[in-house]
């Protein structure tokens, strides 16, 4: 029987949604494939609880393995998903985006001699198998992926499948003893999701002036609040800047932060990378000013400008005052 | 304590990267460099050695790769290295995440590292997987995209952004570690360390003396393979206004703004 196996991620007693995303791209698959869709638990809590577990059969799972285990690290389960798939012989593993899911992904390819995409699209079923669309060289091109032999492992891009009630009925809950591997208990969590700076919300605002490495310096980030606040908006954030303590992280769009769809999302001094284009690119108007003519950013805006944001920011804030005002 | 660095040949940032429709391959016929995002590995490796806190014996710069590759690892070894490995053979050829993992993984245990640093991603591949694939052959404990990094007593205290927030967690060594881009701010290297870095040791293996099990890369080992490179689905092109009159260029901003009613 073929089956796909998916790992959900689970944090303060909720399911992350791209996981549940996947739960419901395998649901859809296996159907297709004649087989069925698993999933895989990690908890080292009570939060994971029956009721909860045998919630993920609403979304296409049929059946939940459940594993004692320390939790925000990938290698513990590493070790219960090549366990389950060793002894259940599922044919793919499947993971939502995020960063977890590569890690998990890439110690099950070692382990298992398996070949993996990843930044995956699209799966589709072609004779029997499942062939994955996985965009490279900057979204330039798709390379449509086969595997050769079991497993074949499936990295999913963020957002990429949409979580869906299959109208399937509760999955069965099976607990698994797993002895982790000695390697996979040598890291430990010391503190997990700290969030640095101060709590904004950028996901109910309909204007989004995003900010990124090109500012310059954390007070670059003035001009960016000085033209949200004339557009009646809010200001969003890269990873880059984030990293850099430039600016909170409640406010960062993408694969690690949020995912926005404002009506208009502007972008000043971002280049356009993957991870971060996954958290914007449902926006209905994309505008990017940016110095560099061959940022990655122009290929999916609908108005760009090539020019130096320190001219044009202060300018653009006062012609939009001038504008409402008038 | 031995650090190993795996770094890569990519082209050069300049050149417009495309596939070869033909081989279904990059096409890698234009300038090439070190992959930028190892330059932060070897910075890492390098402010550790002189941090004082571990006593670093060598930093050892590893790569697999064709022939030419061996200009990266003359960089790696400009910026701090103190030798490199070349592991190269035409068995590797066209090997994927799984082959070279696999492969680089046999060449570290020869080495026997007590920490193994890598780059975030690769510039022309974009998998962000090999450091986890290495770390579970080496069977050692692994974290990716680690933007802090504290060695201090046998432990890596190390923090980095996962889905929920920032993470601190603390690695024993040996380990293996991919460093995100806000770790640090690479050095330049200095005119004598270009020109000496031809002169520091380097070590060429073929698959035959790092013990690779040739049935496992290259085109015999892959686990993927490429059916078709097809074209991304079609996009209208956006209007892109070239900035020559600010004055002007916010005029034609605020028009746009406004004809989409997002002036209200
Ligand atoms: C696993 C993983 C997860 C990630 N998660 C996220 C995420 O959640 N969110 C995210 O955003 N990124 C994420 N990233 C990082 C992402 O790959 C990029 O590194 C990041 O988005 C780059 O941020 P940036 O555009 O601010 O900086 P850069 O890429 O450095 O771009 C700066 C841009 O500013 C322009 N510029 C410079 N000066 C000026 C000027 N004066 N005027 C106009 N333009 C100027 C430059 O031309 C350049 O294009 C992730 C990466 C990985 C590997
Ligand atoms: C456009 C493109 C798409 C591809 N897609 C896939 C795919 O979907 N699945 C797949 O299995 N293979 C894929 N490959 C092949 C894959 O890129 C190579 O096997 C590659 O050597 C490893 O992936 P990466 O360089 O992208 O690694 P990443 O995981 O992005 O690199 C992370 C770090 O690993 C180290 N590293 C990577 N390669 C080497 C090396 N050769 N020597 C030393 N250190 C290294 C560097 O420190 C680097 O910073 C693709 C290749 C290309 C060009």
């Amino acid at each position: 029987m073929s089956g796909i196996l998916t790992y959900v991620l689970h944090y303060q007693g909720e399911f992350n949604k791209n996981s549940l995303g996947a739960v419901t791209e395998a649901g859809k698959l296996a159907k297709e494939l004649g087989g069925e869709a698993a999933a895989v638990v990690v908890g080292e809590g009570d939060d994971l609880t029956d009721d909860l577990c045998a919630s993920l059969g609403k979304y296409g799972a049929t059946k939940v393995y459940r594993a004692r285990g320390p939790e925000g690290l990938a290698q513990p389960v590493v070790d219960v998903m090549a366990k389950v798939i060793e002894e259940n012989g599922y044919d793919y593993a499947l993971f939502g985006g995020g960063l977890l899911g590569f890690e998990i992904g890439a110690g099950l390819t070692a382990r298992l001699n398996a070949g993996v995409t990843m930044e995956v699209t699209e799966v589709k079923v072609q004779d029997g198998k499942l062939v994955a669309d996985r965009p490279i060289l900057q979204d330039s091109a798709i390379a449509e992926v086969d595997y050769v032999g079991t497993p074949g492992i499936i990295i999913g891009r963020l957002n990429a499948f949409e979580m869906a009630e299959s109208g399937d009925g509760a999955a069965s809950v099976e607990d698994v003893e797993v002895e982790l591997s000695d390697w996979s208990t040598k890291a430990r969590m010391i503190e997990r999701g700290e969030q640095r700076g101060a709590d904004v919300n950028i996901e109910d605002a309909d204007i989004l002036v995003a900010g990124g490495r090109g500012l310059g310096k954390a007070e670059g980030f003035q001009l960016c609040e000085d033209l949200a606040d004339a557009l009646g908006g809010a200001v969003a954030a890269t990873r880059a800047v984030v990293d850099a303590g430039w600016y909170p992280y409640a406010a960062q769009i993408g694969q690690t932060g949020k995912t926005v769809a404002p009506k208009l999302y502007l972008a000043a001094g971002i280049s356009g990378a993957i991870q971060h284009k996954v958290g914007m690119q449902s926006s209905e108007n994309i505008v990017a000013i940016n110095k560099d003519p061959n940022a990655p950013i122009f290929e999916f805006s609908d108005l760009g400008i090539v020019g130096d944001l320190n001219k044009i920011l202060p300018k653009l804030t006062e012609a939009v005052k001038a504008k409402k005002g008038g | 304590m031995k650090i190993c660095v795996l770094v890569k040949e990519v082209p050069d940032a300049a050149v417009e990267k495309r596939m070869d429709p033909s081989t279904k391959r990059l096409d890698r016929s234009g300038e090439k460099n070190l992959n930028p995002f190892d330059t932060h590995a070897i910075e890492a490796a390098m402010q550790i050695k002189e941090g004082g806190k571990a006593d670093i014996e060598e930093v050892v710069a590893v790569t697999m790769g064709p022939e030419s590759a061996v200009r990266a690892l003359h960089k790696a070894v400009s910026l701090g290295a103190d030798r490199s490995v070349h592991l190269t053979d035409d068995a590797l050829a066209v090997s994927d995440v799984c082959a070279t993992g696999y492969a680089l993984a046999q060449v570290l245990k020869q080495e026997q590292p007590d920490l193994v640093l890598l780059g975030q991603q690769s510039d022309d591949g974009e998998c962000y997987t090999i450091g986890a694939v290495v770390a579970d052959h080496l069977q050692m404990p692994s974290l990716t995209q680690v933007i802090k990094m504290d060695a201090e007593g046998g432990k890596l205290r190390c923090e980095r952004q996962a889905e929920y927030g920032y993470d601190t967690v603390e690695v024993e060594l040996p380990a293996v570690i991919s460093v995100g881009d806000a770790i640090n701010e690479p050095r330049y290297p200095s005119l004598k360390a270009i020109m000496g870095a031809k002169k520091k040791p380097l070590d060429t293996k073929s698959t035959g003396d790092a013990e690779i099990d040739t049935s496992r890369v290259g085109s015999e080992g892959k686990r993927t393979a490429v059916l078709a490179i097809n074209p991304p689905p079609e996009k209208e092109a956006g209007q892109i206004i070239e900035d020559e009159d600010t004055g002007e260029t916010v005029e034609k901003i605020v028009a746009w703004l406004d004809e989409r009613k997002l002036l209200a």
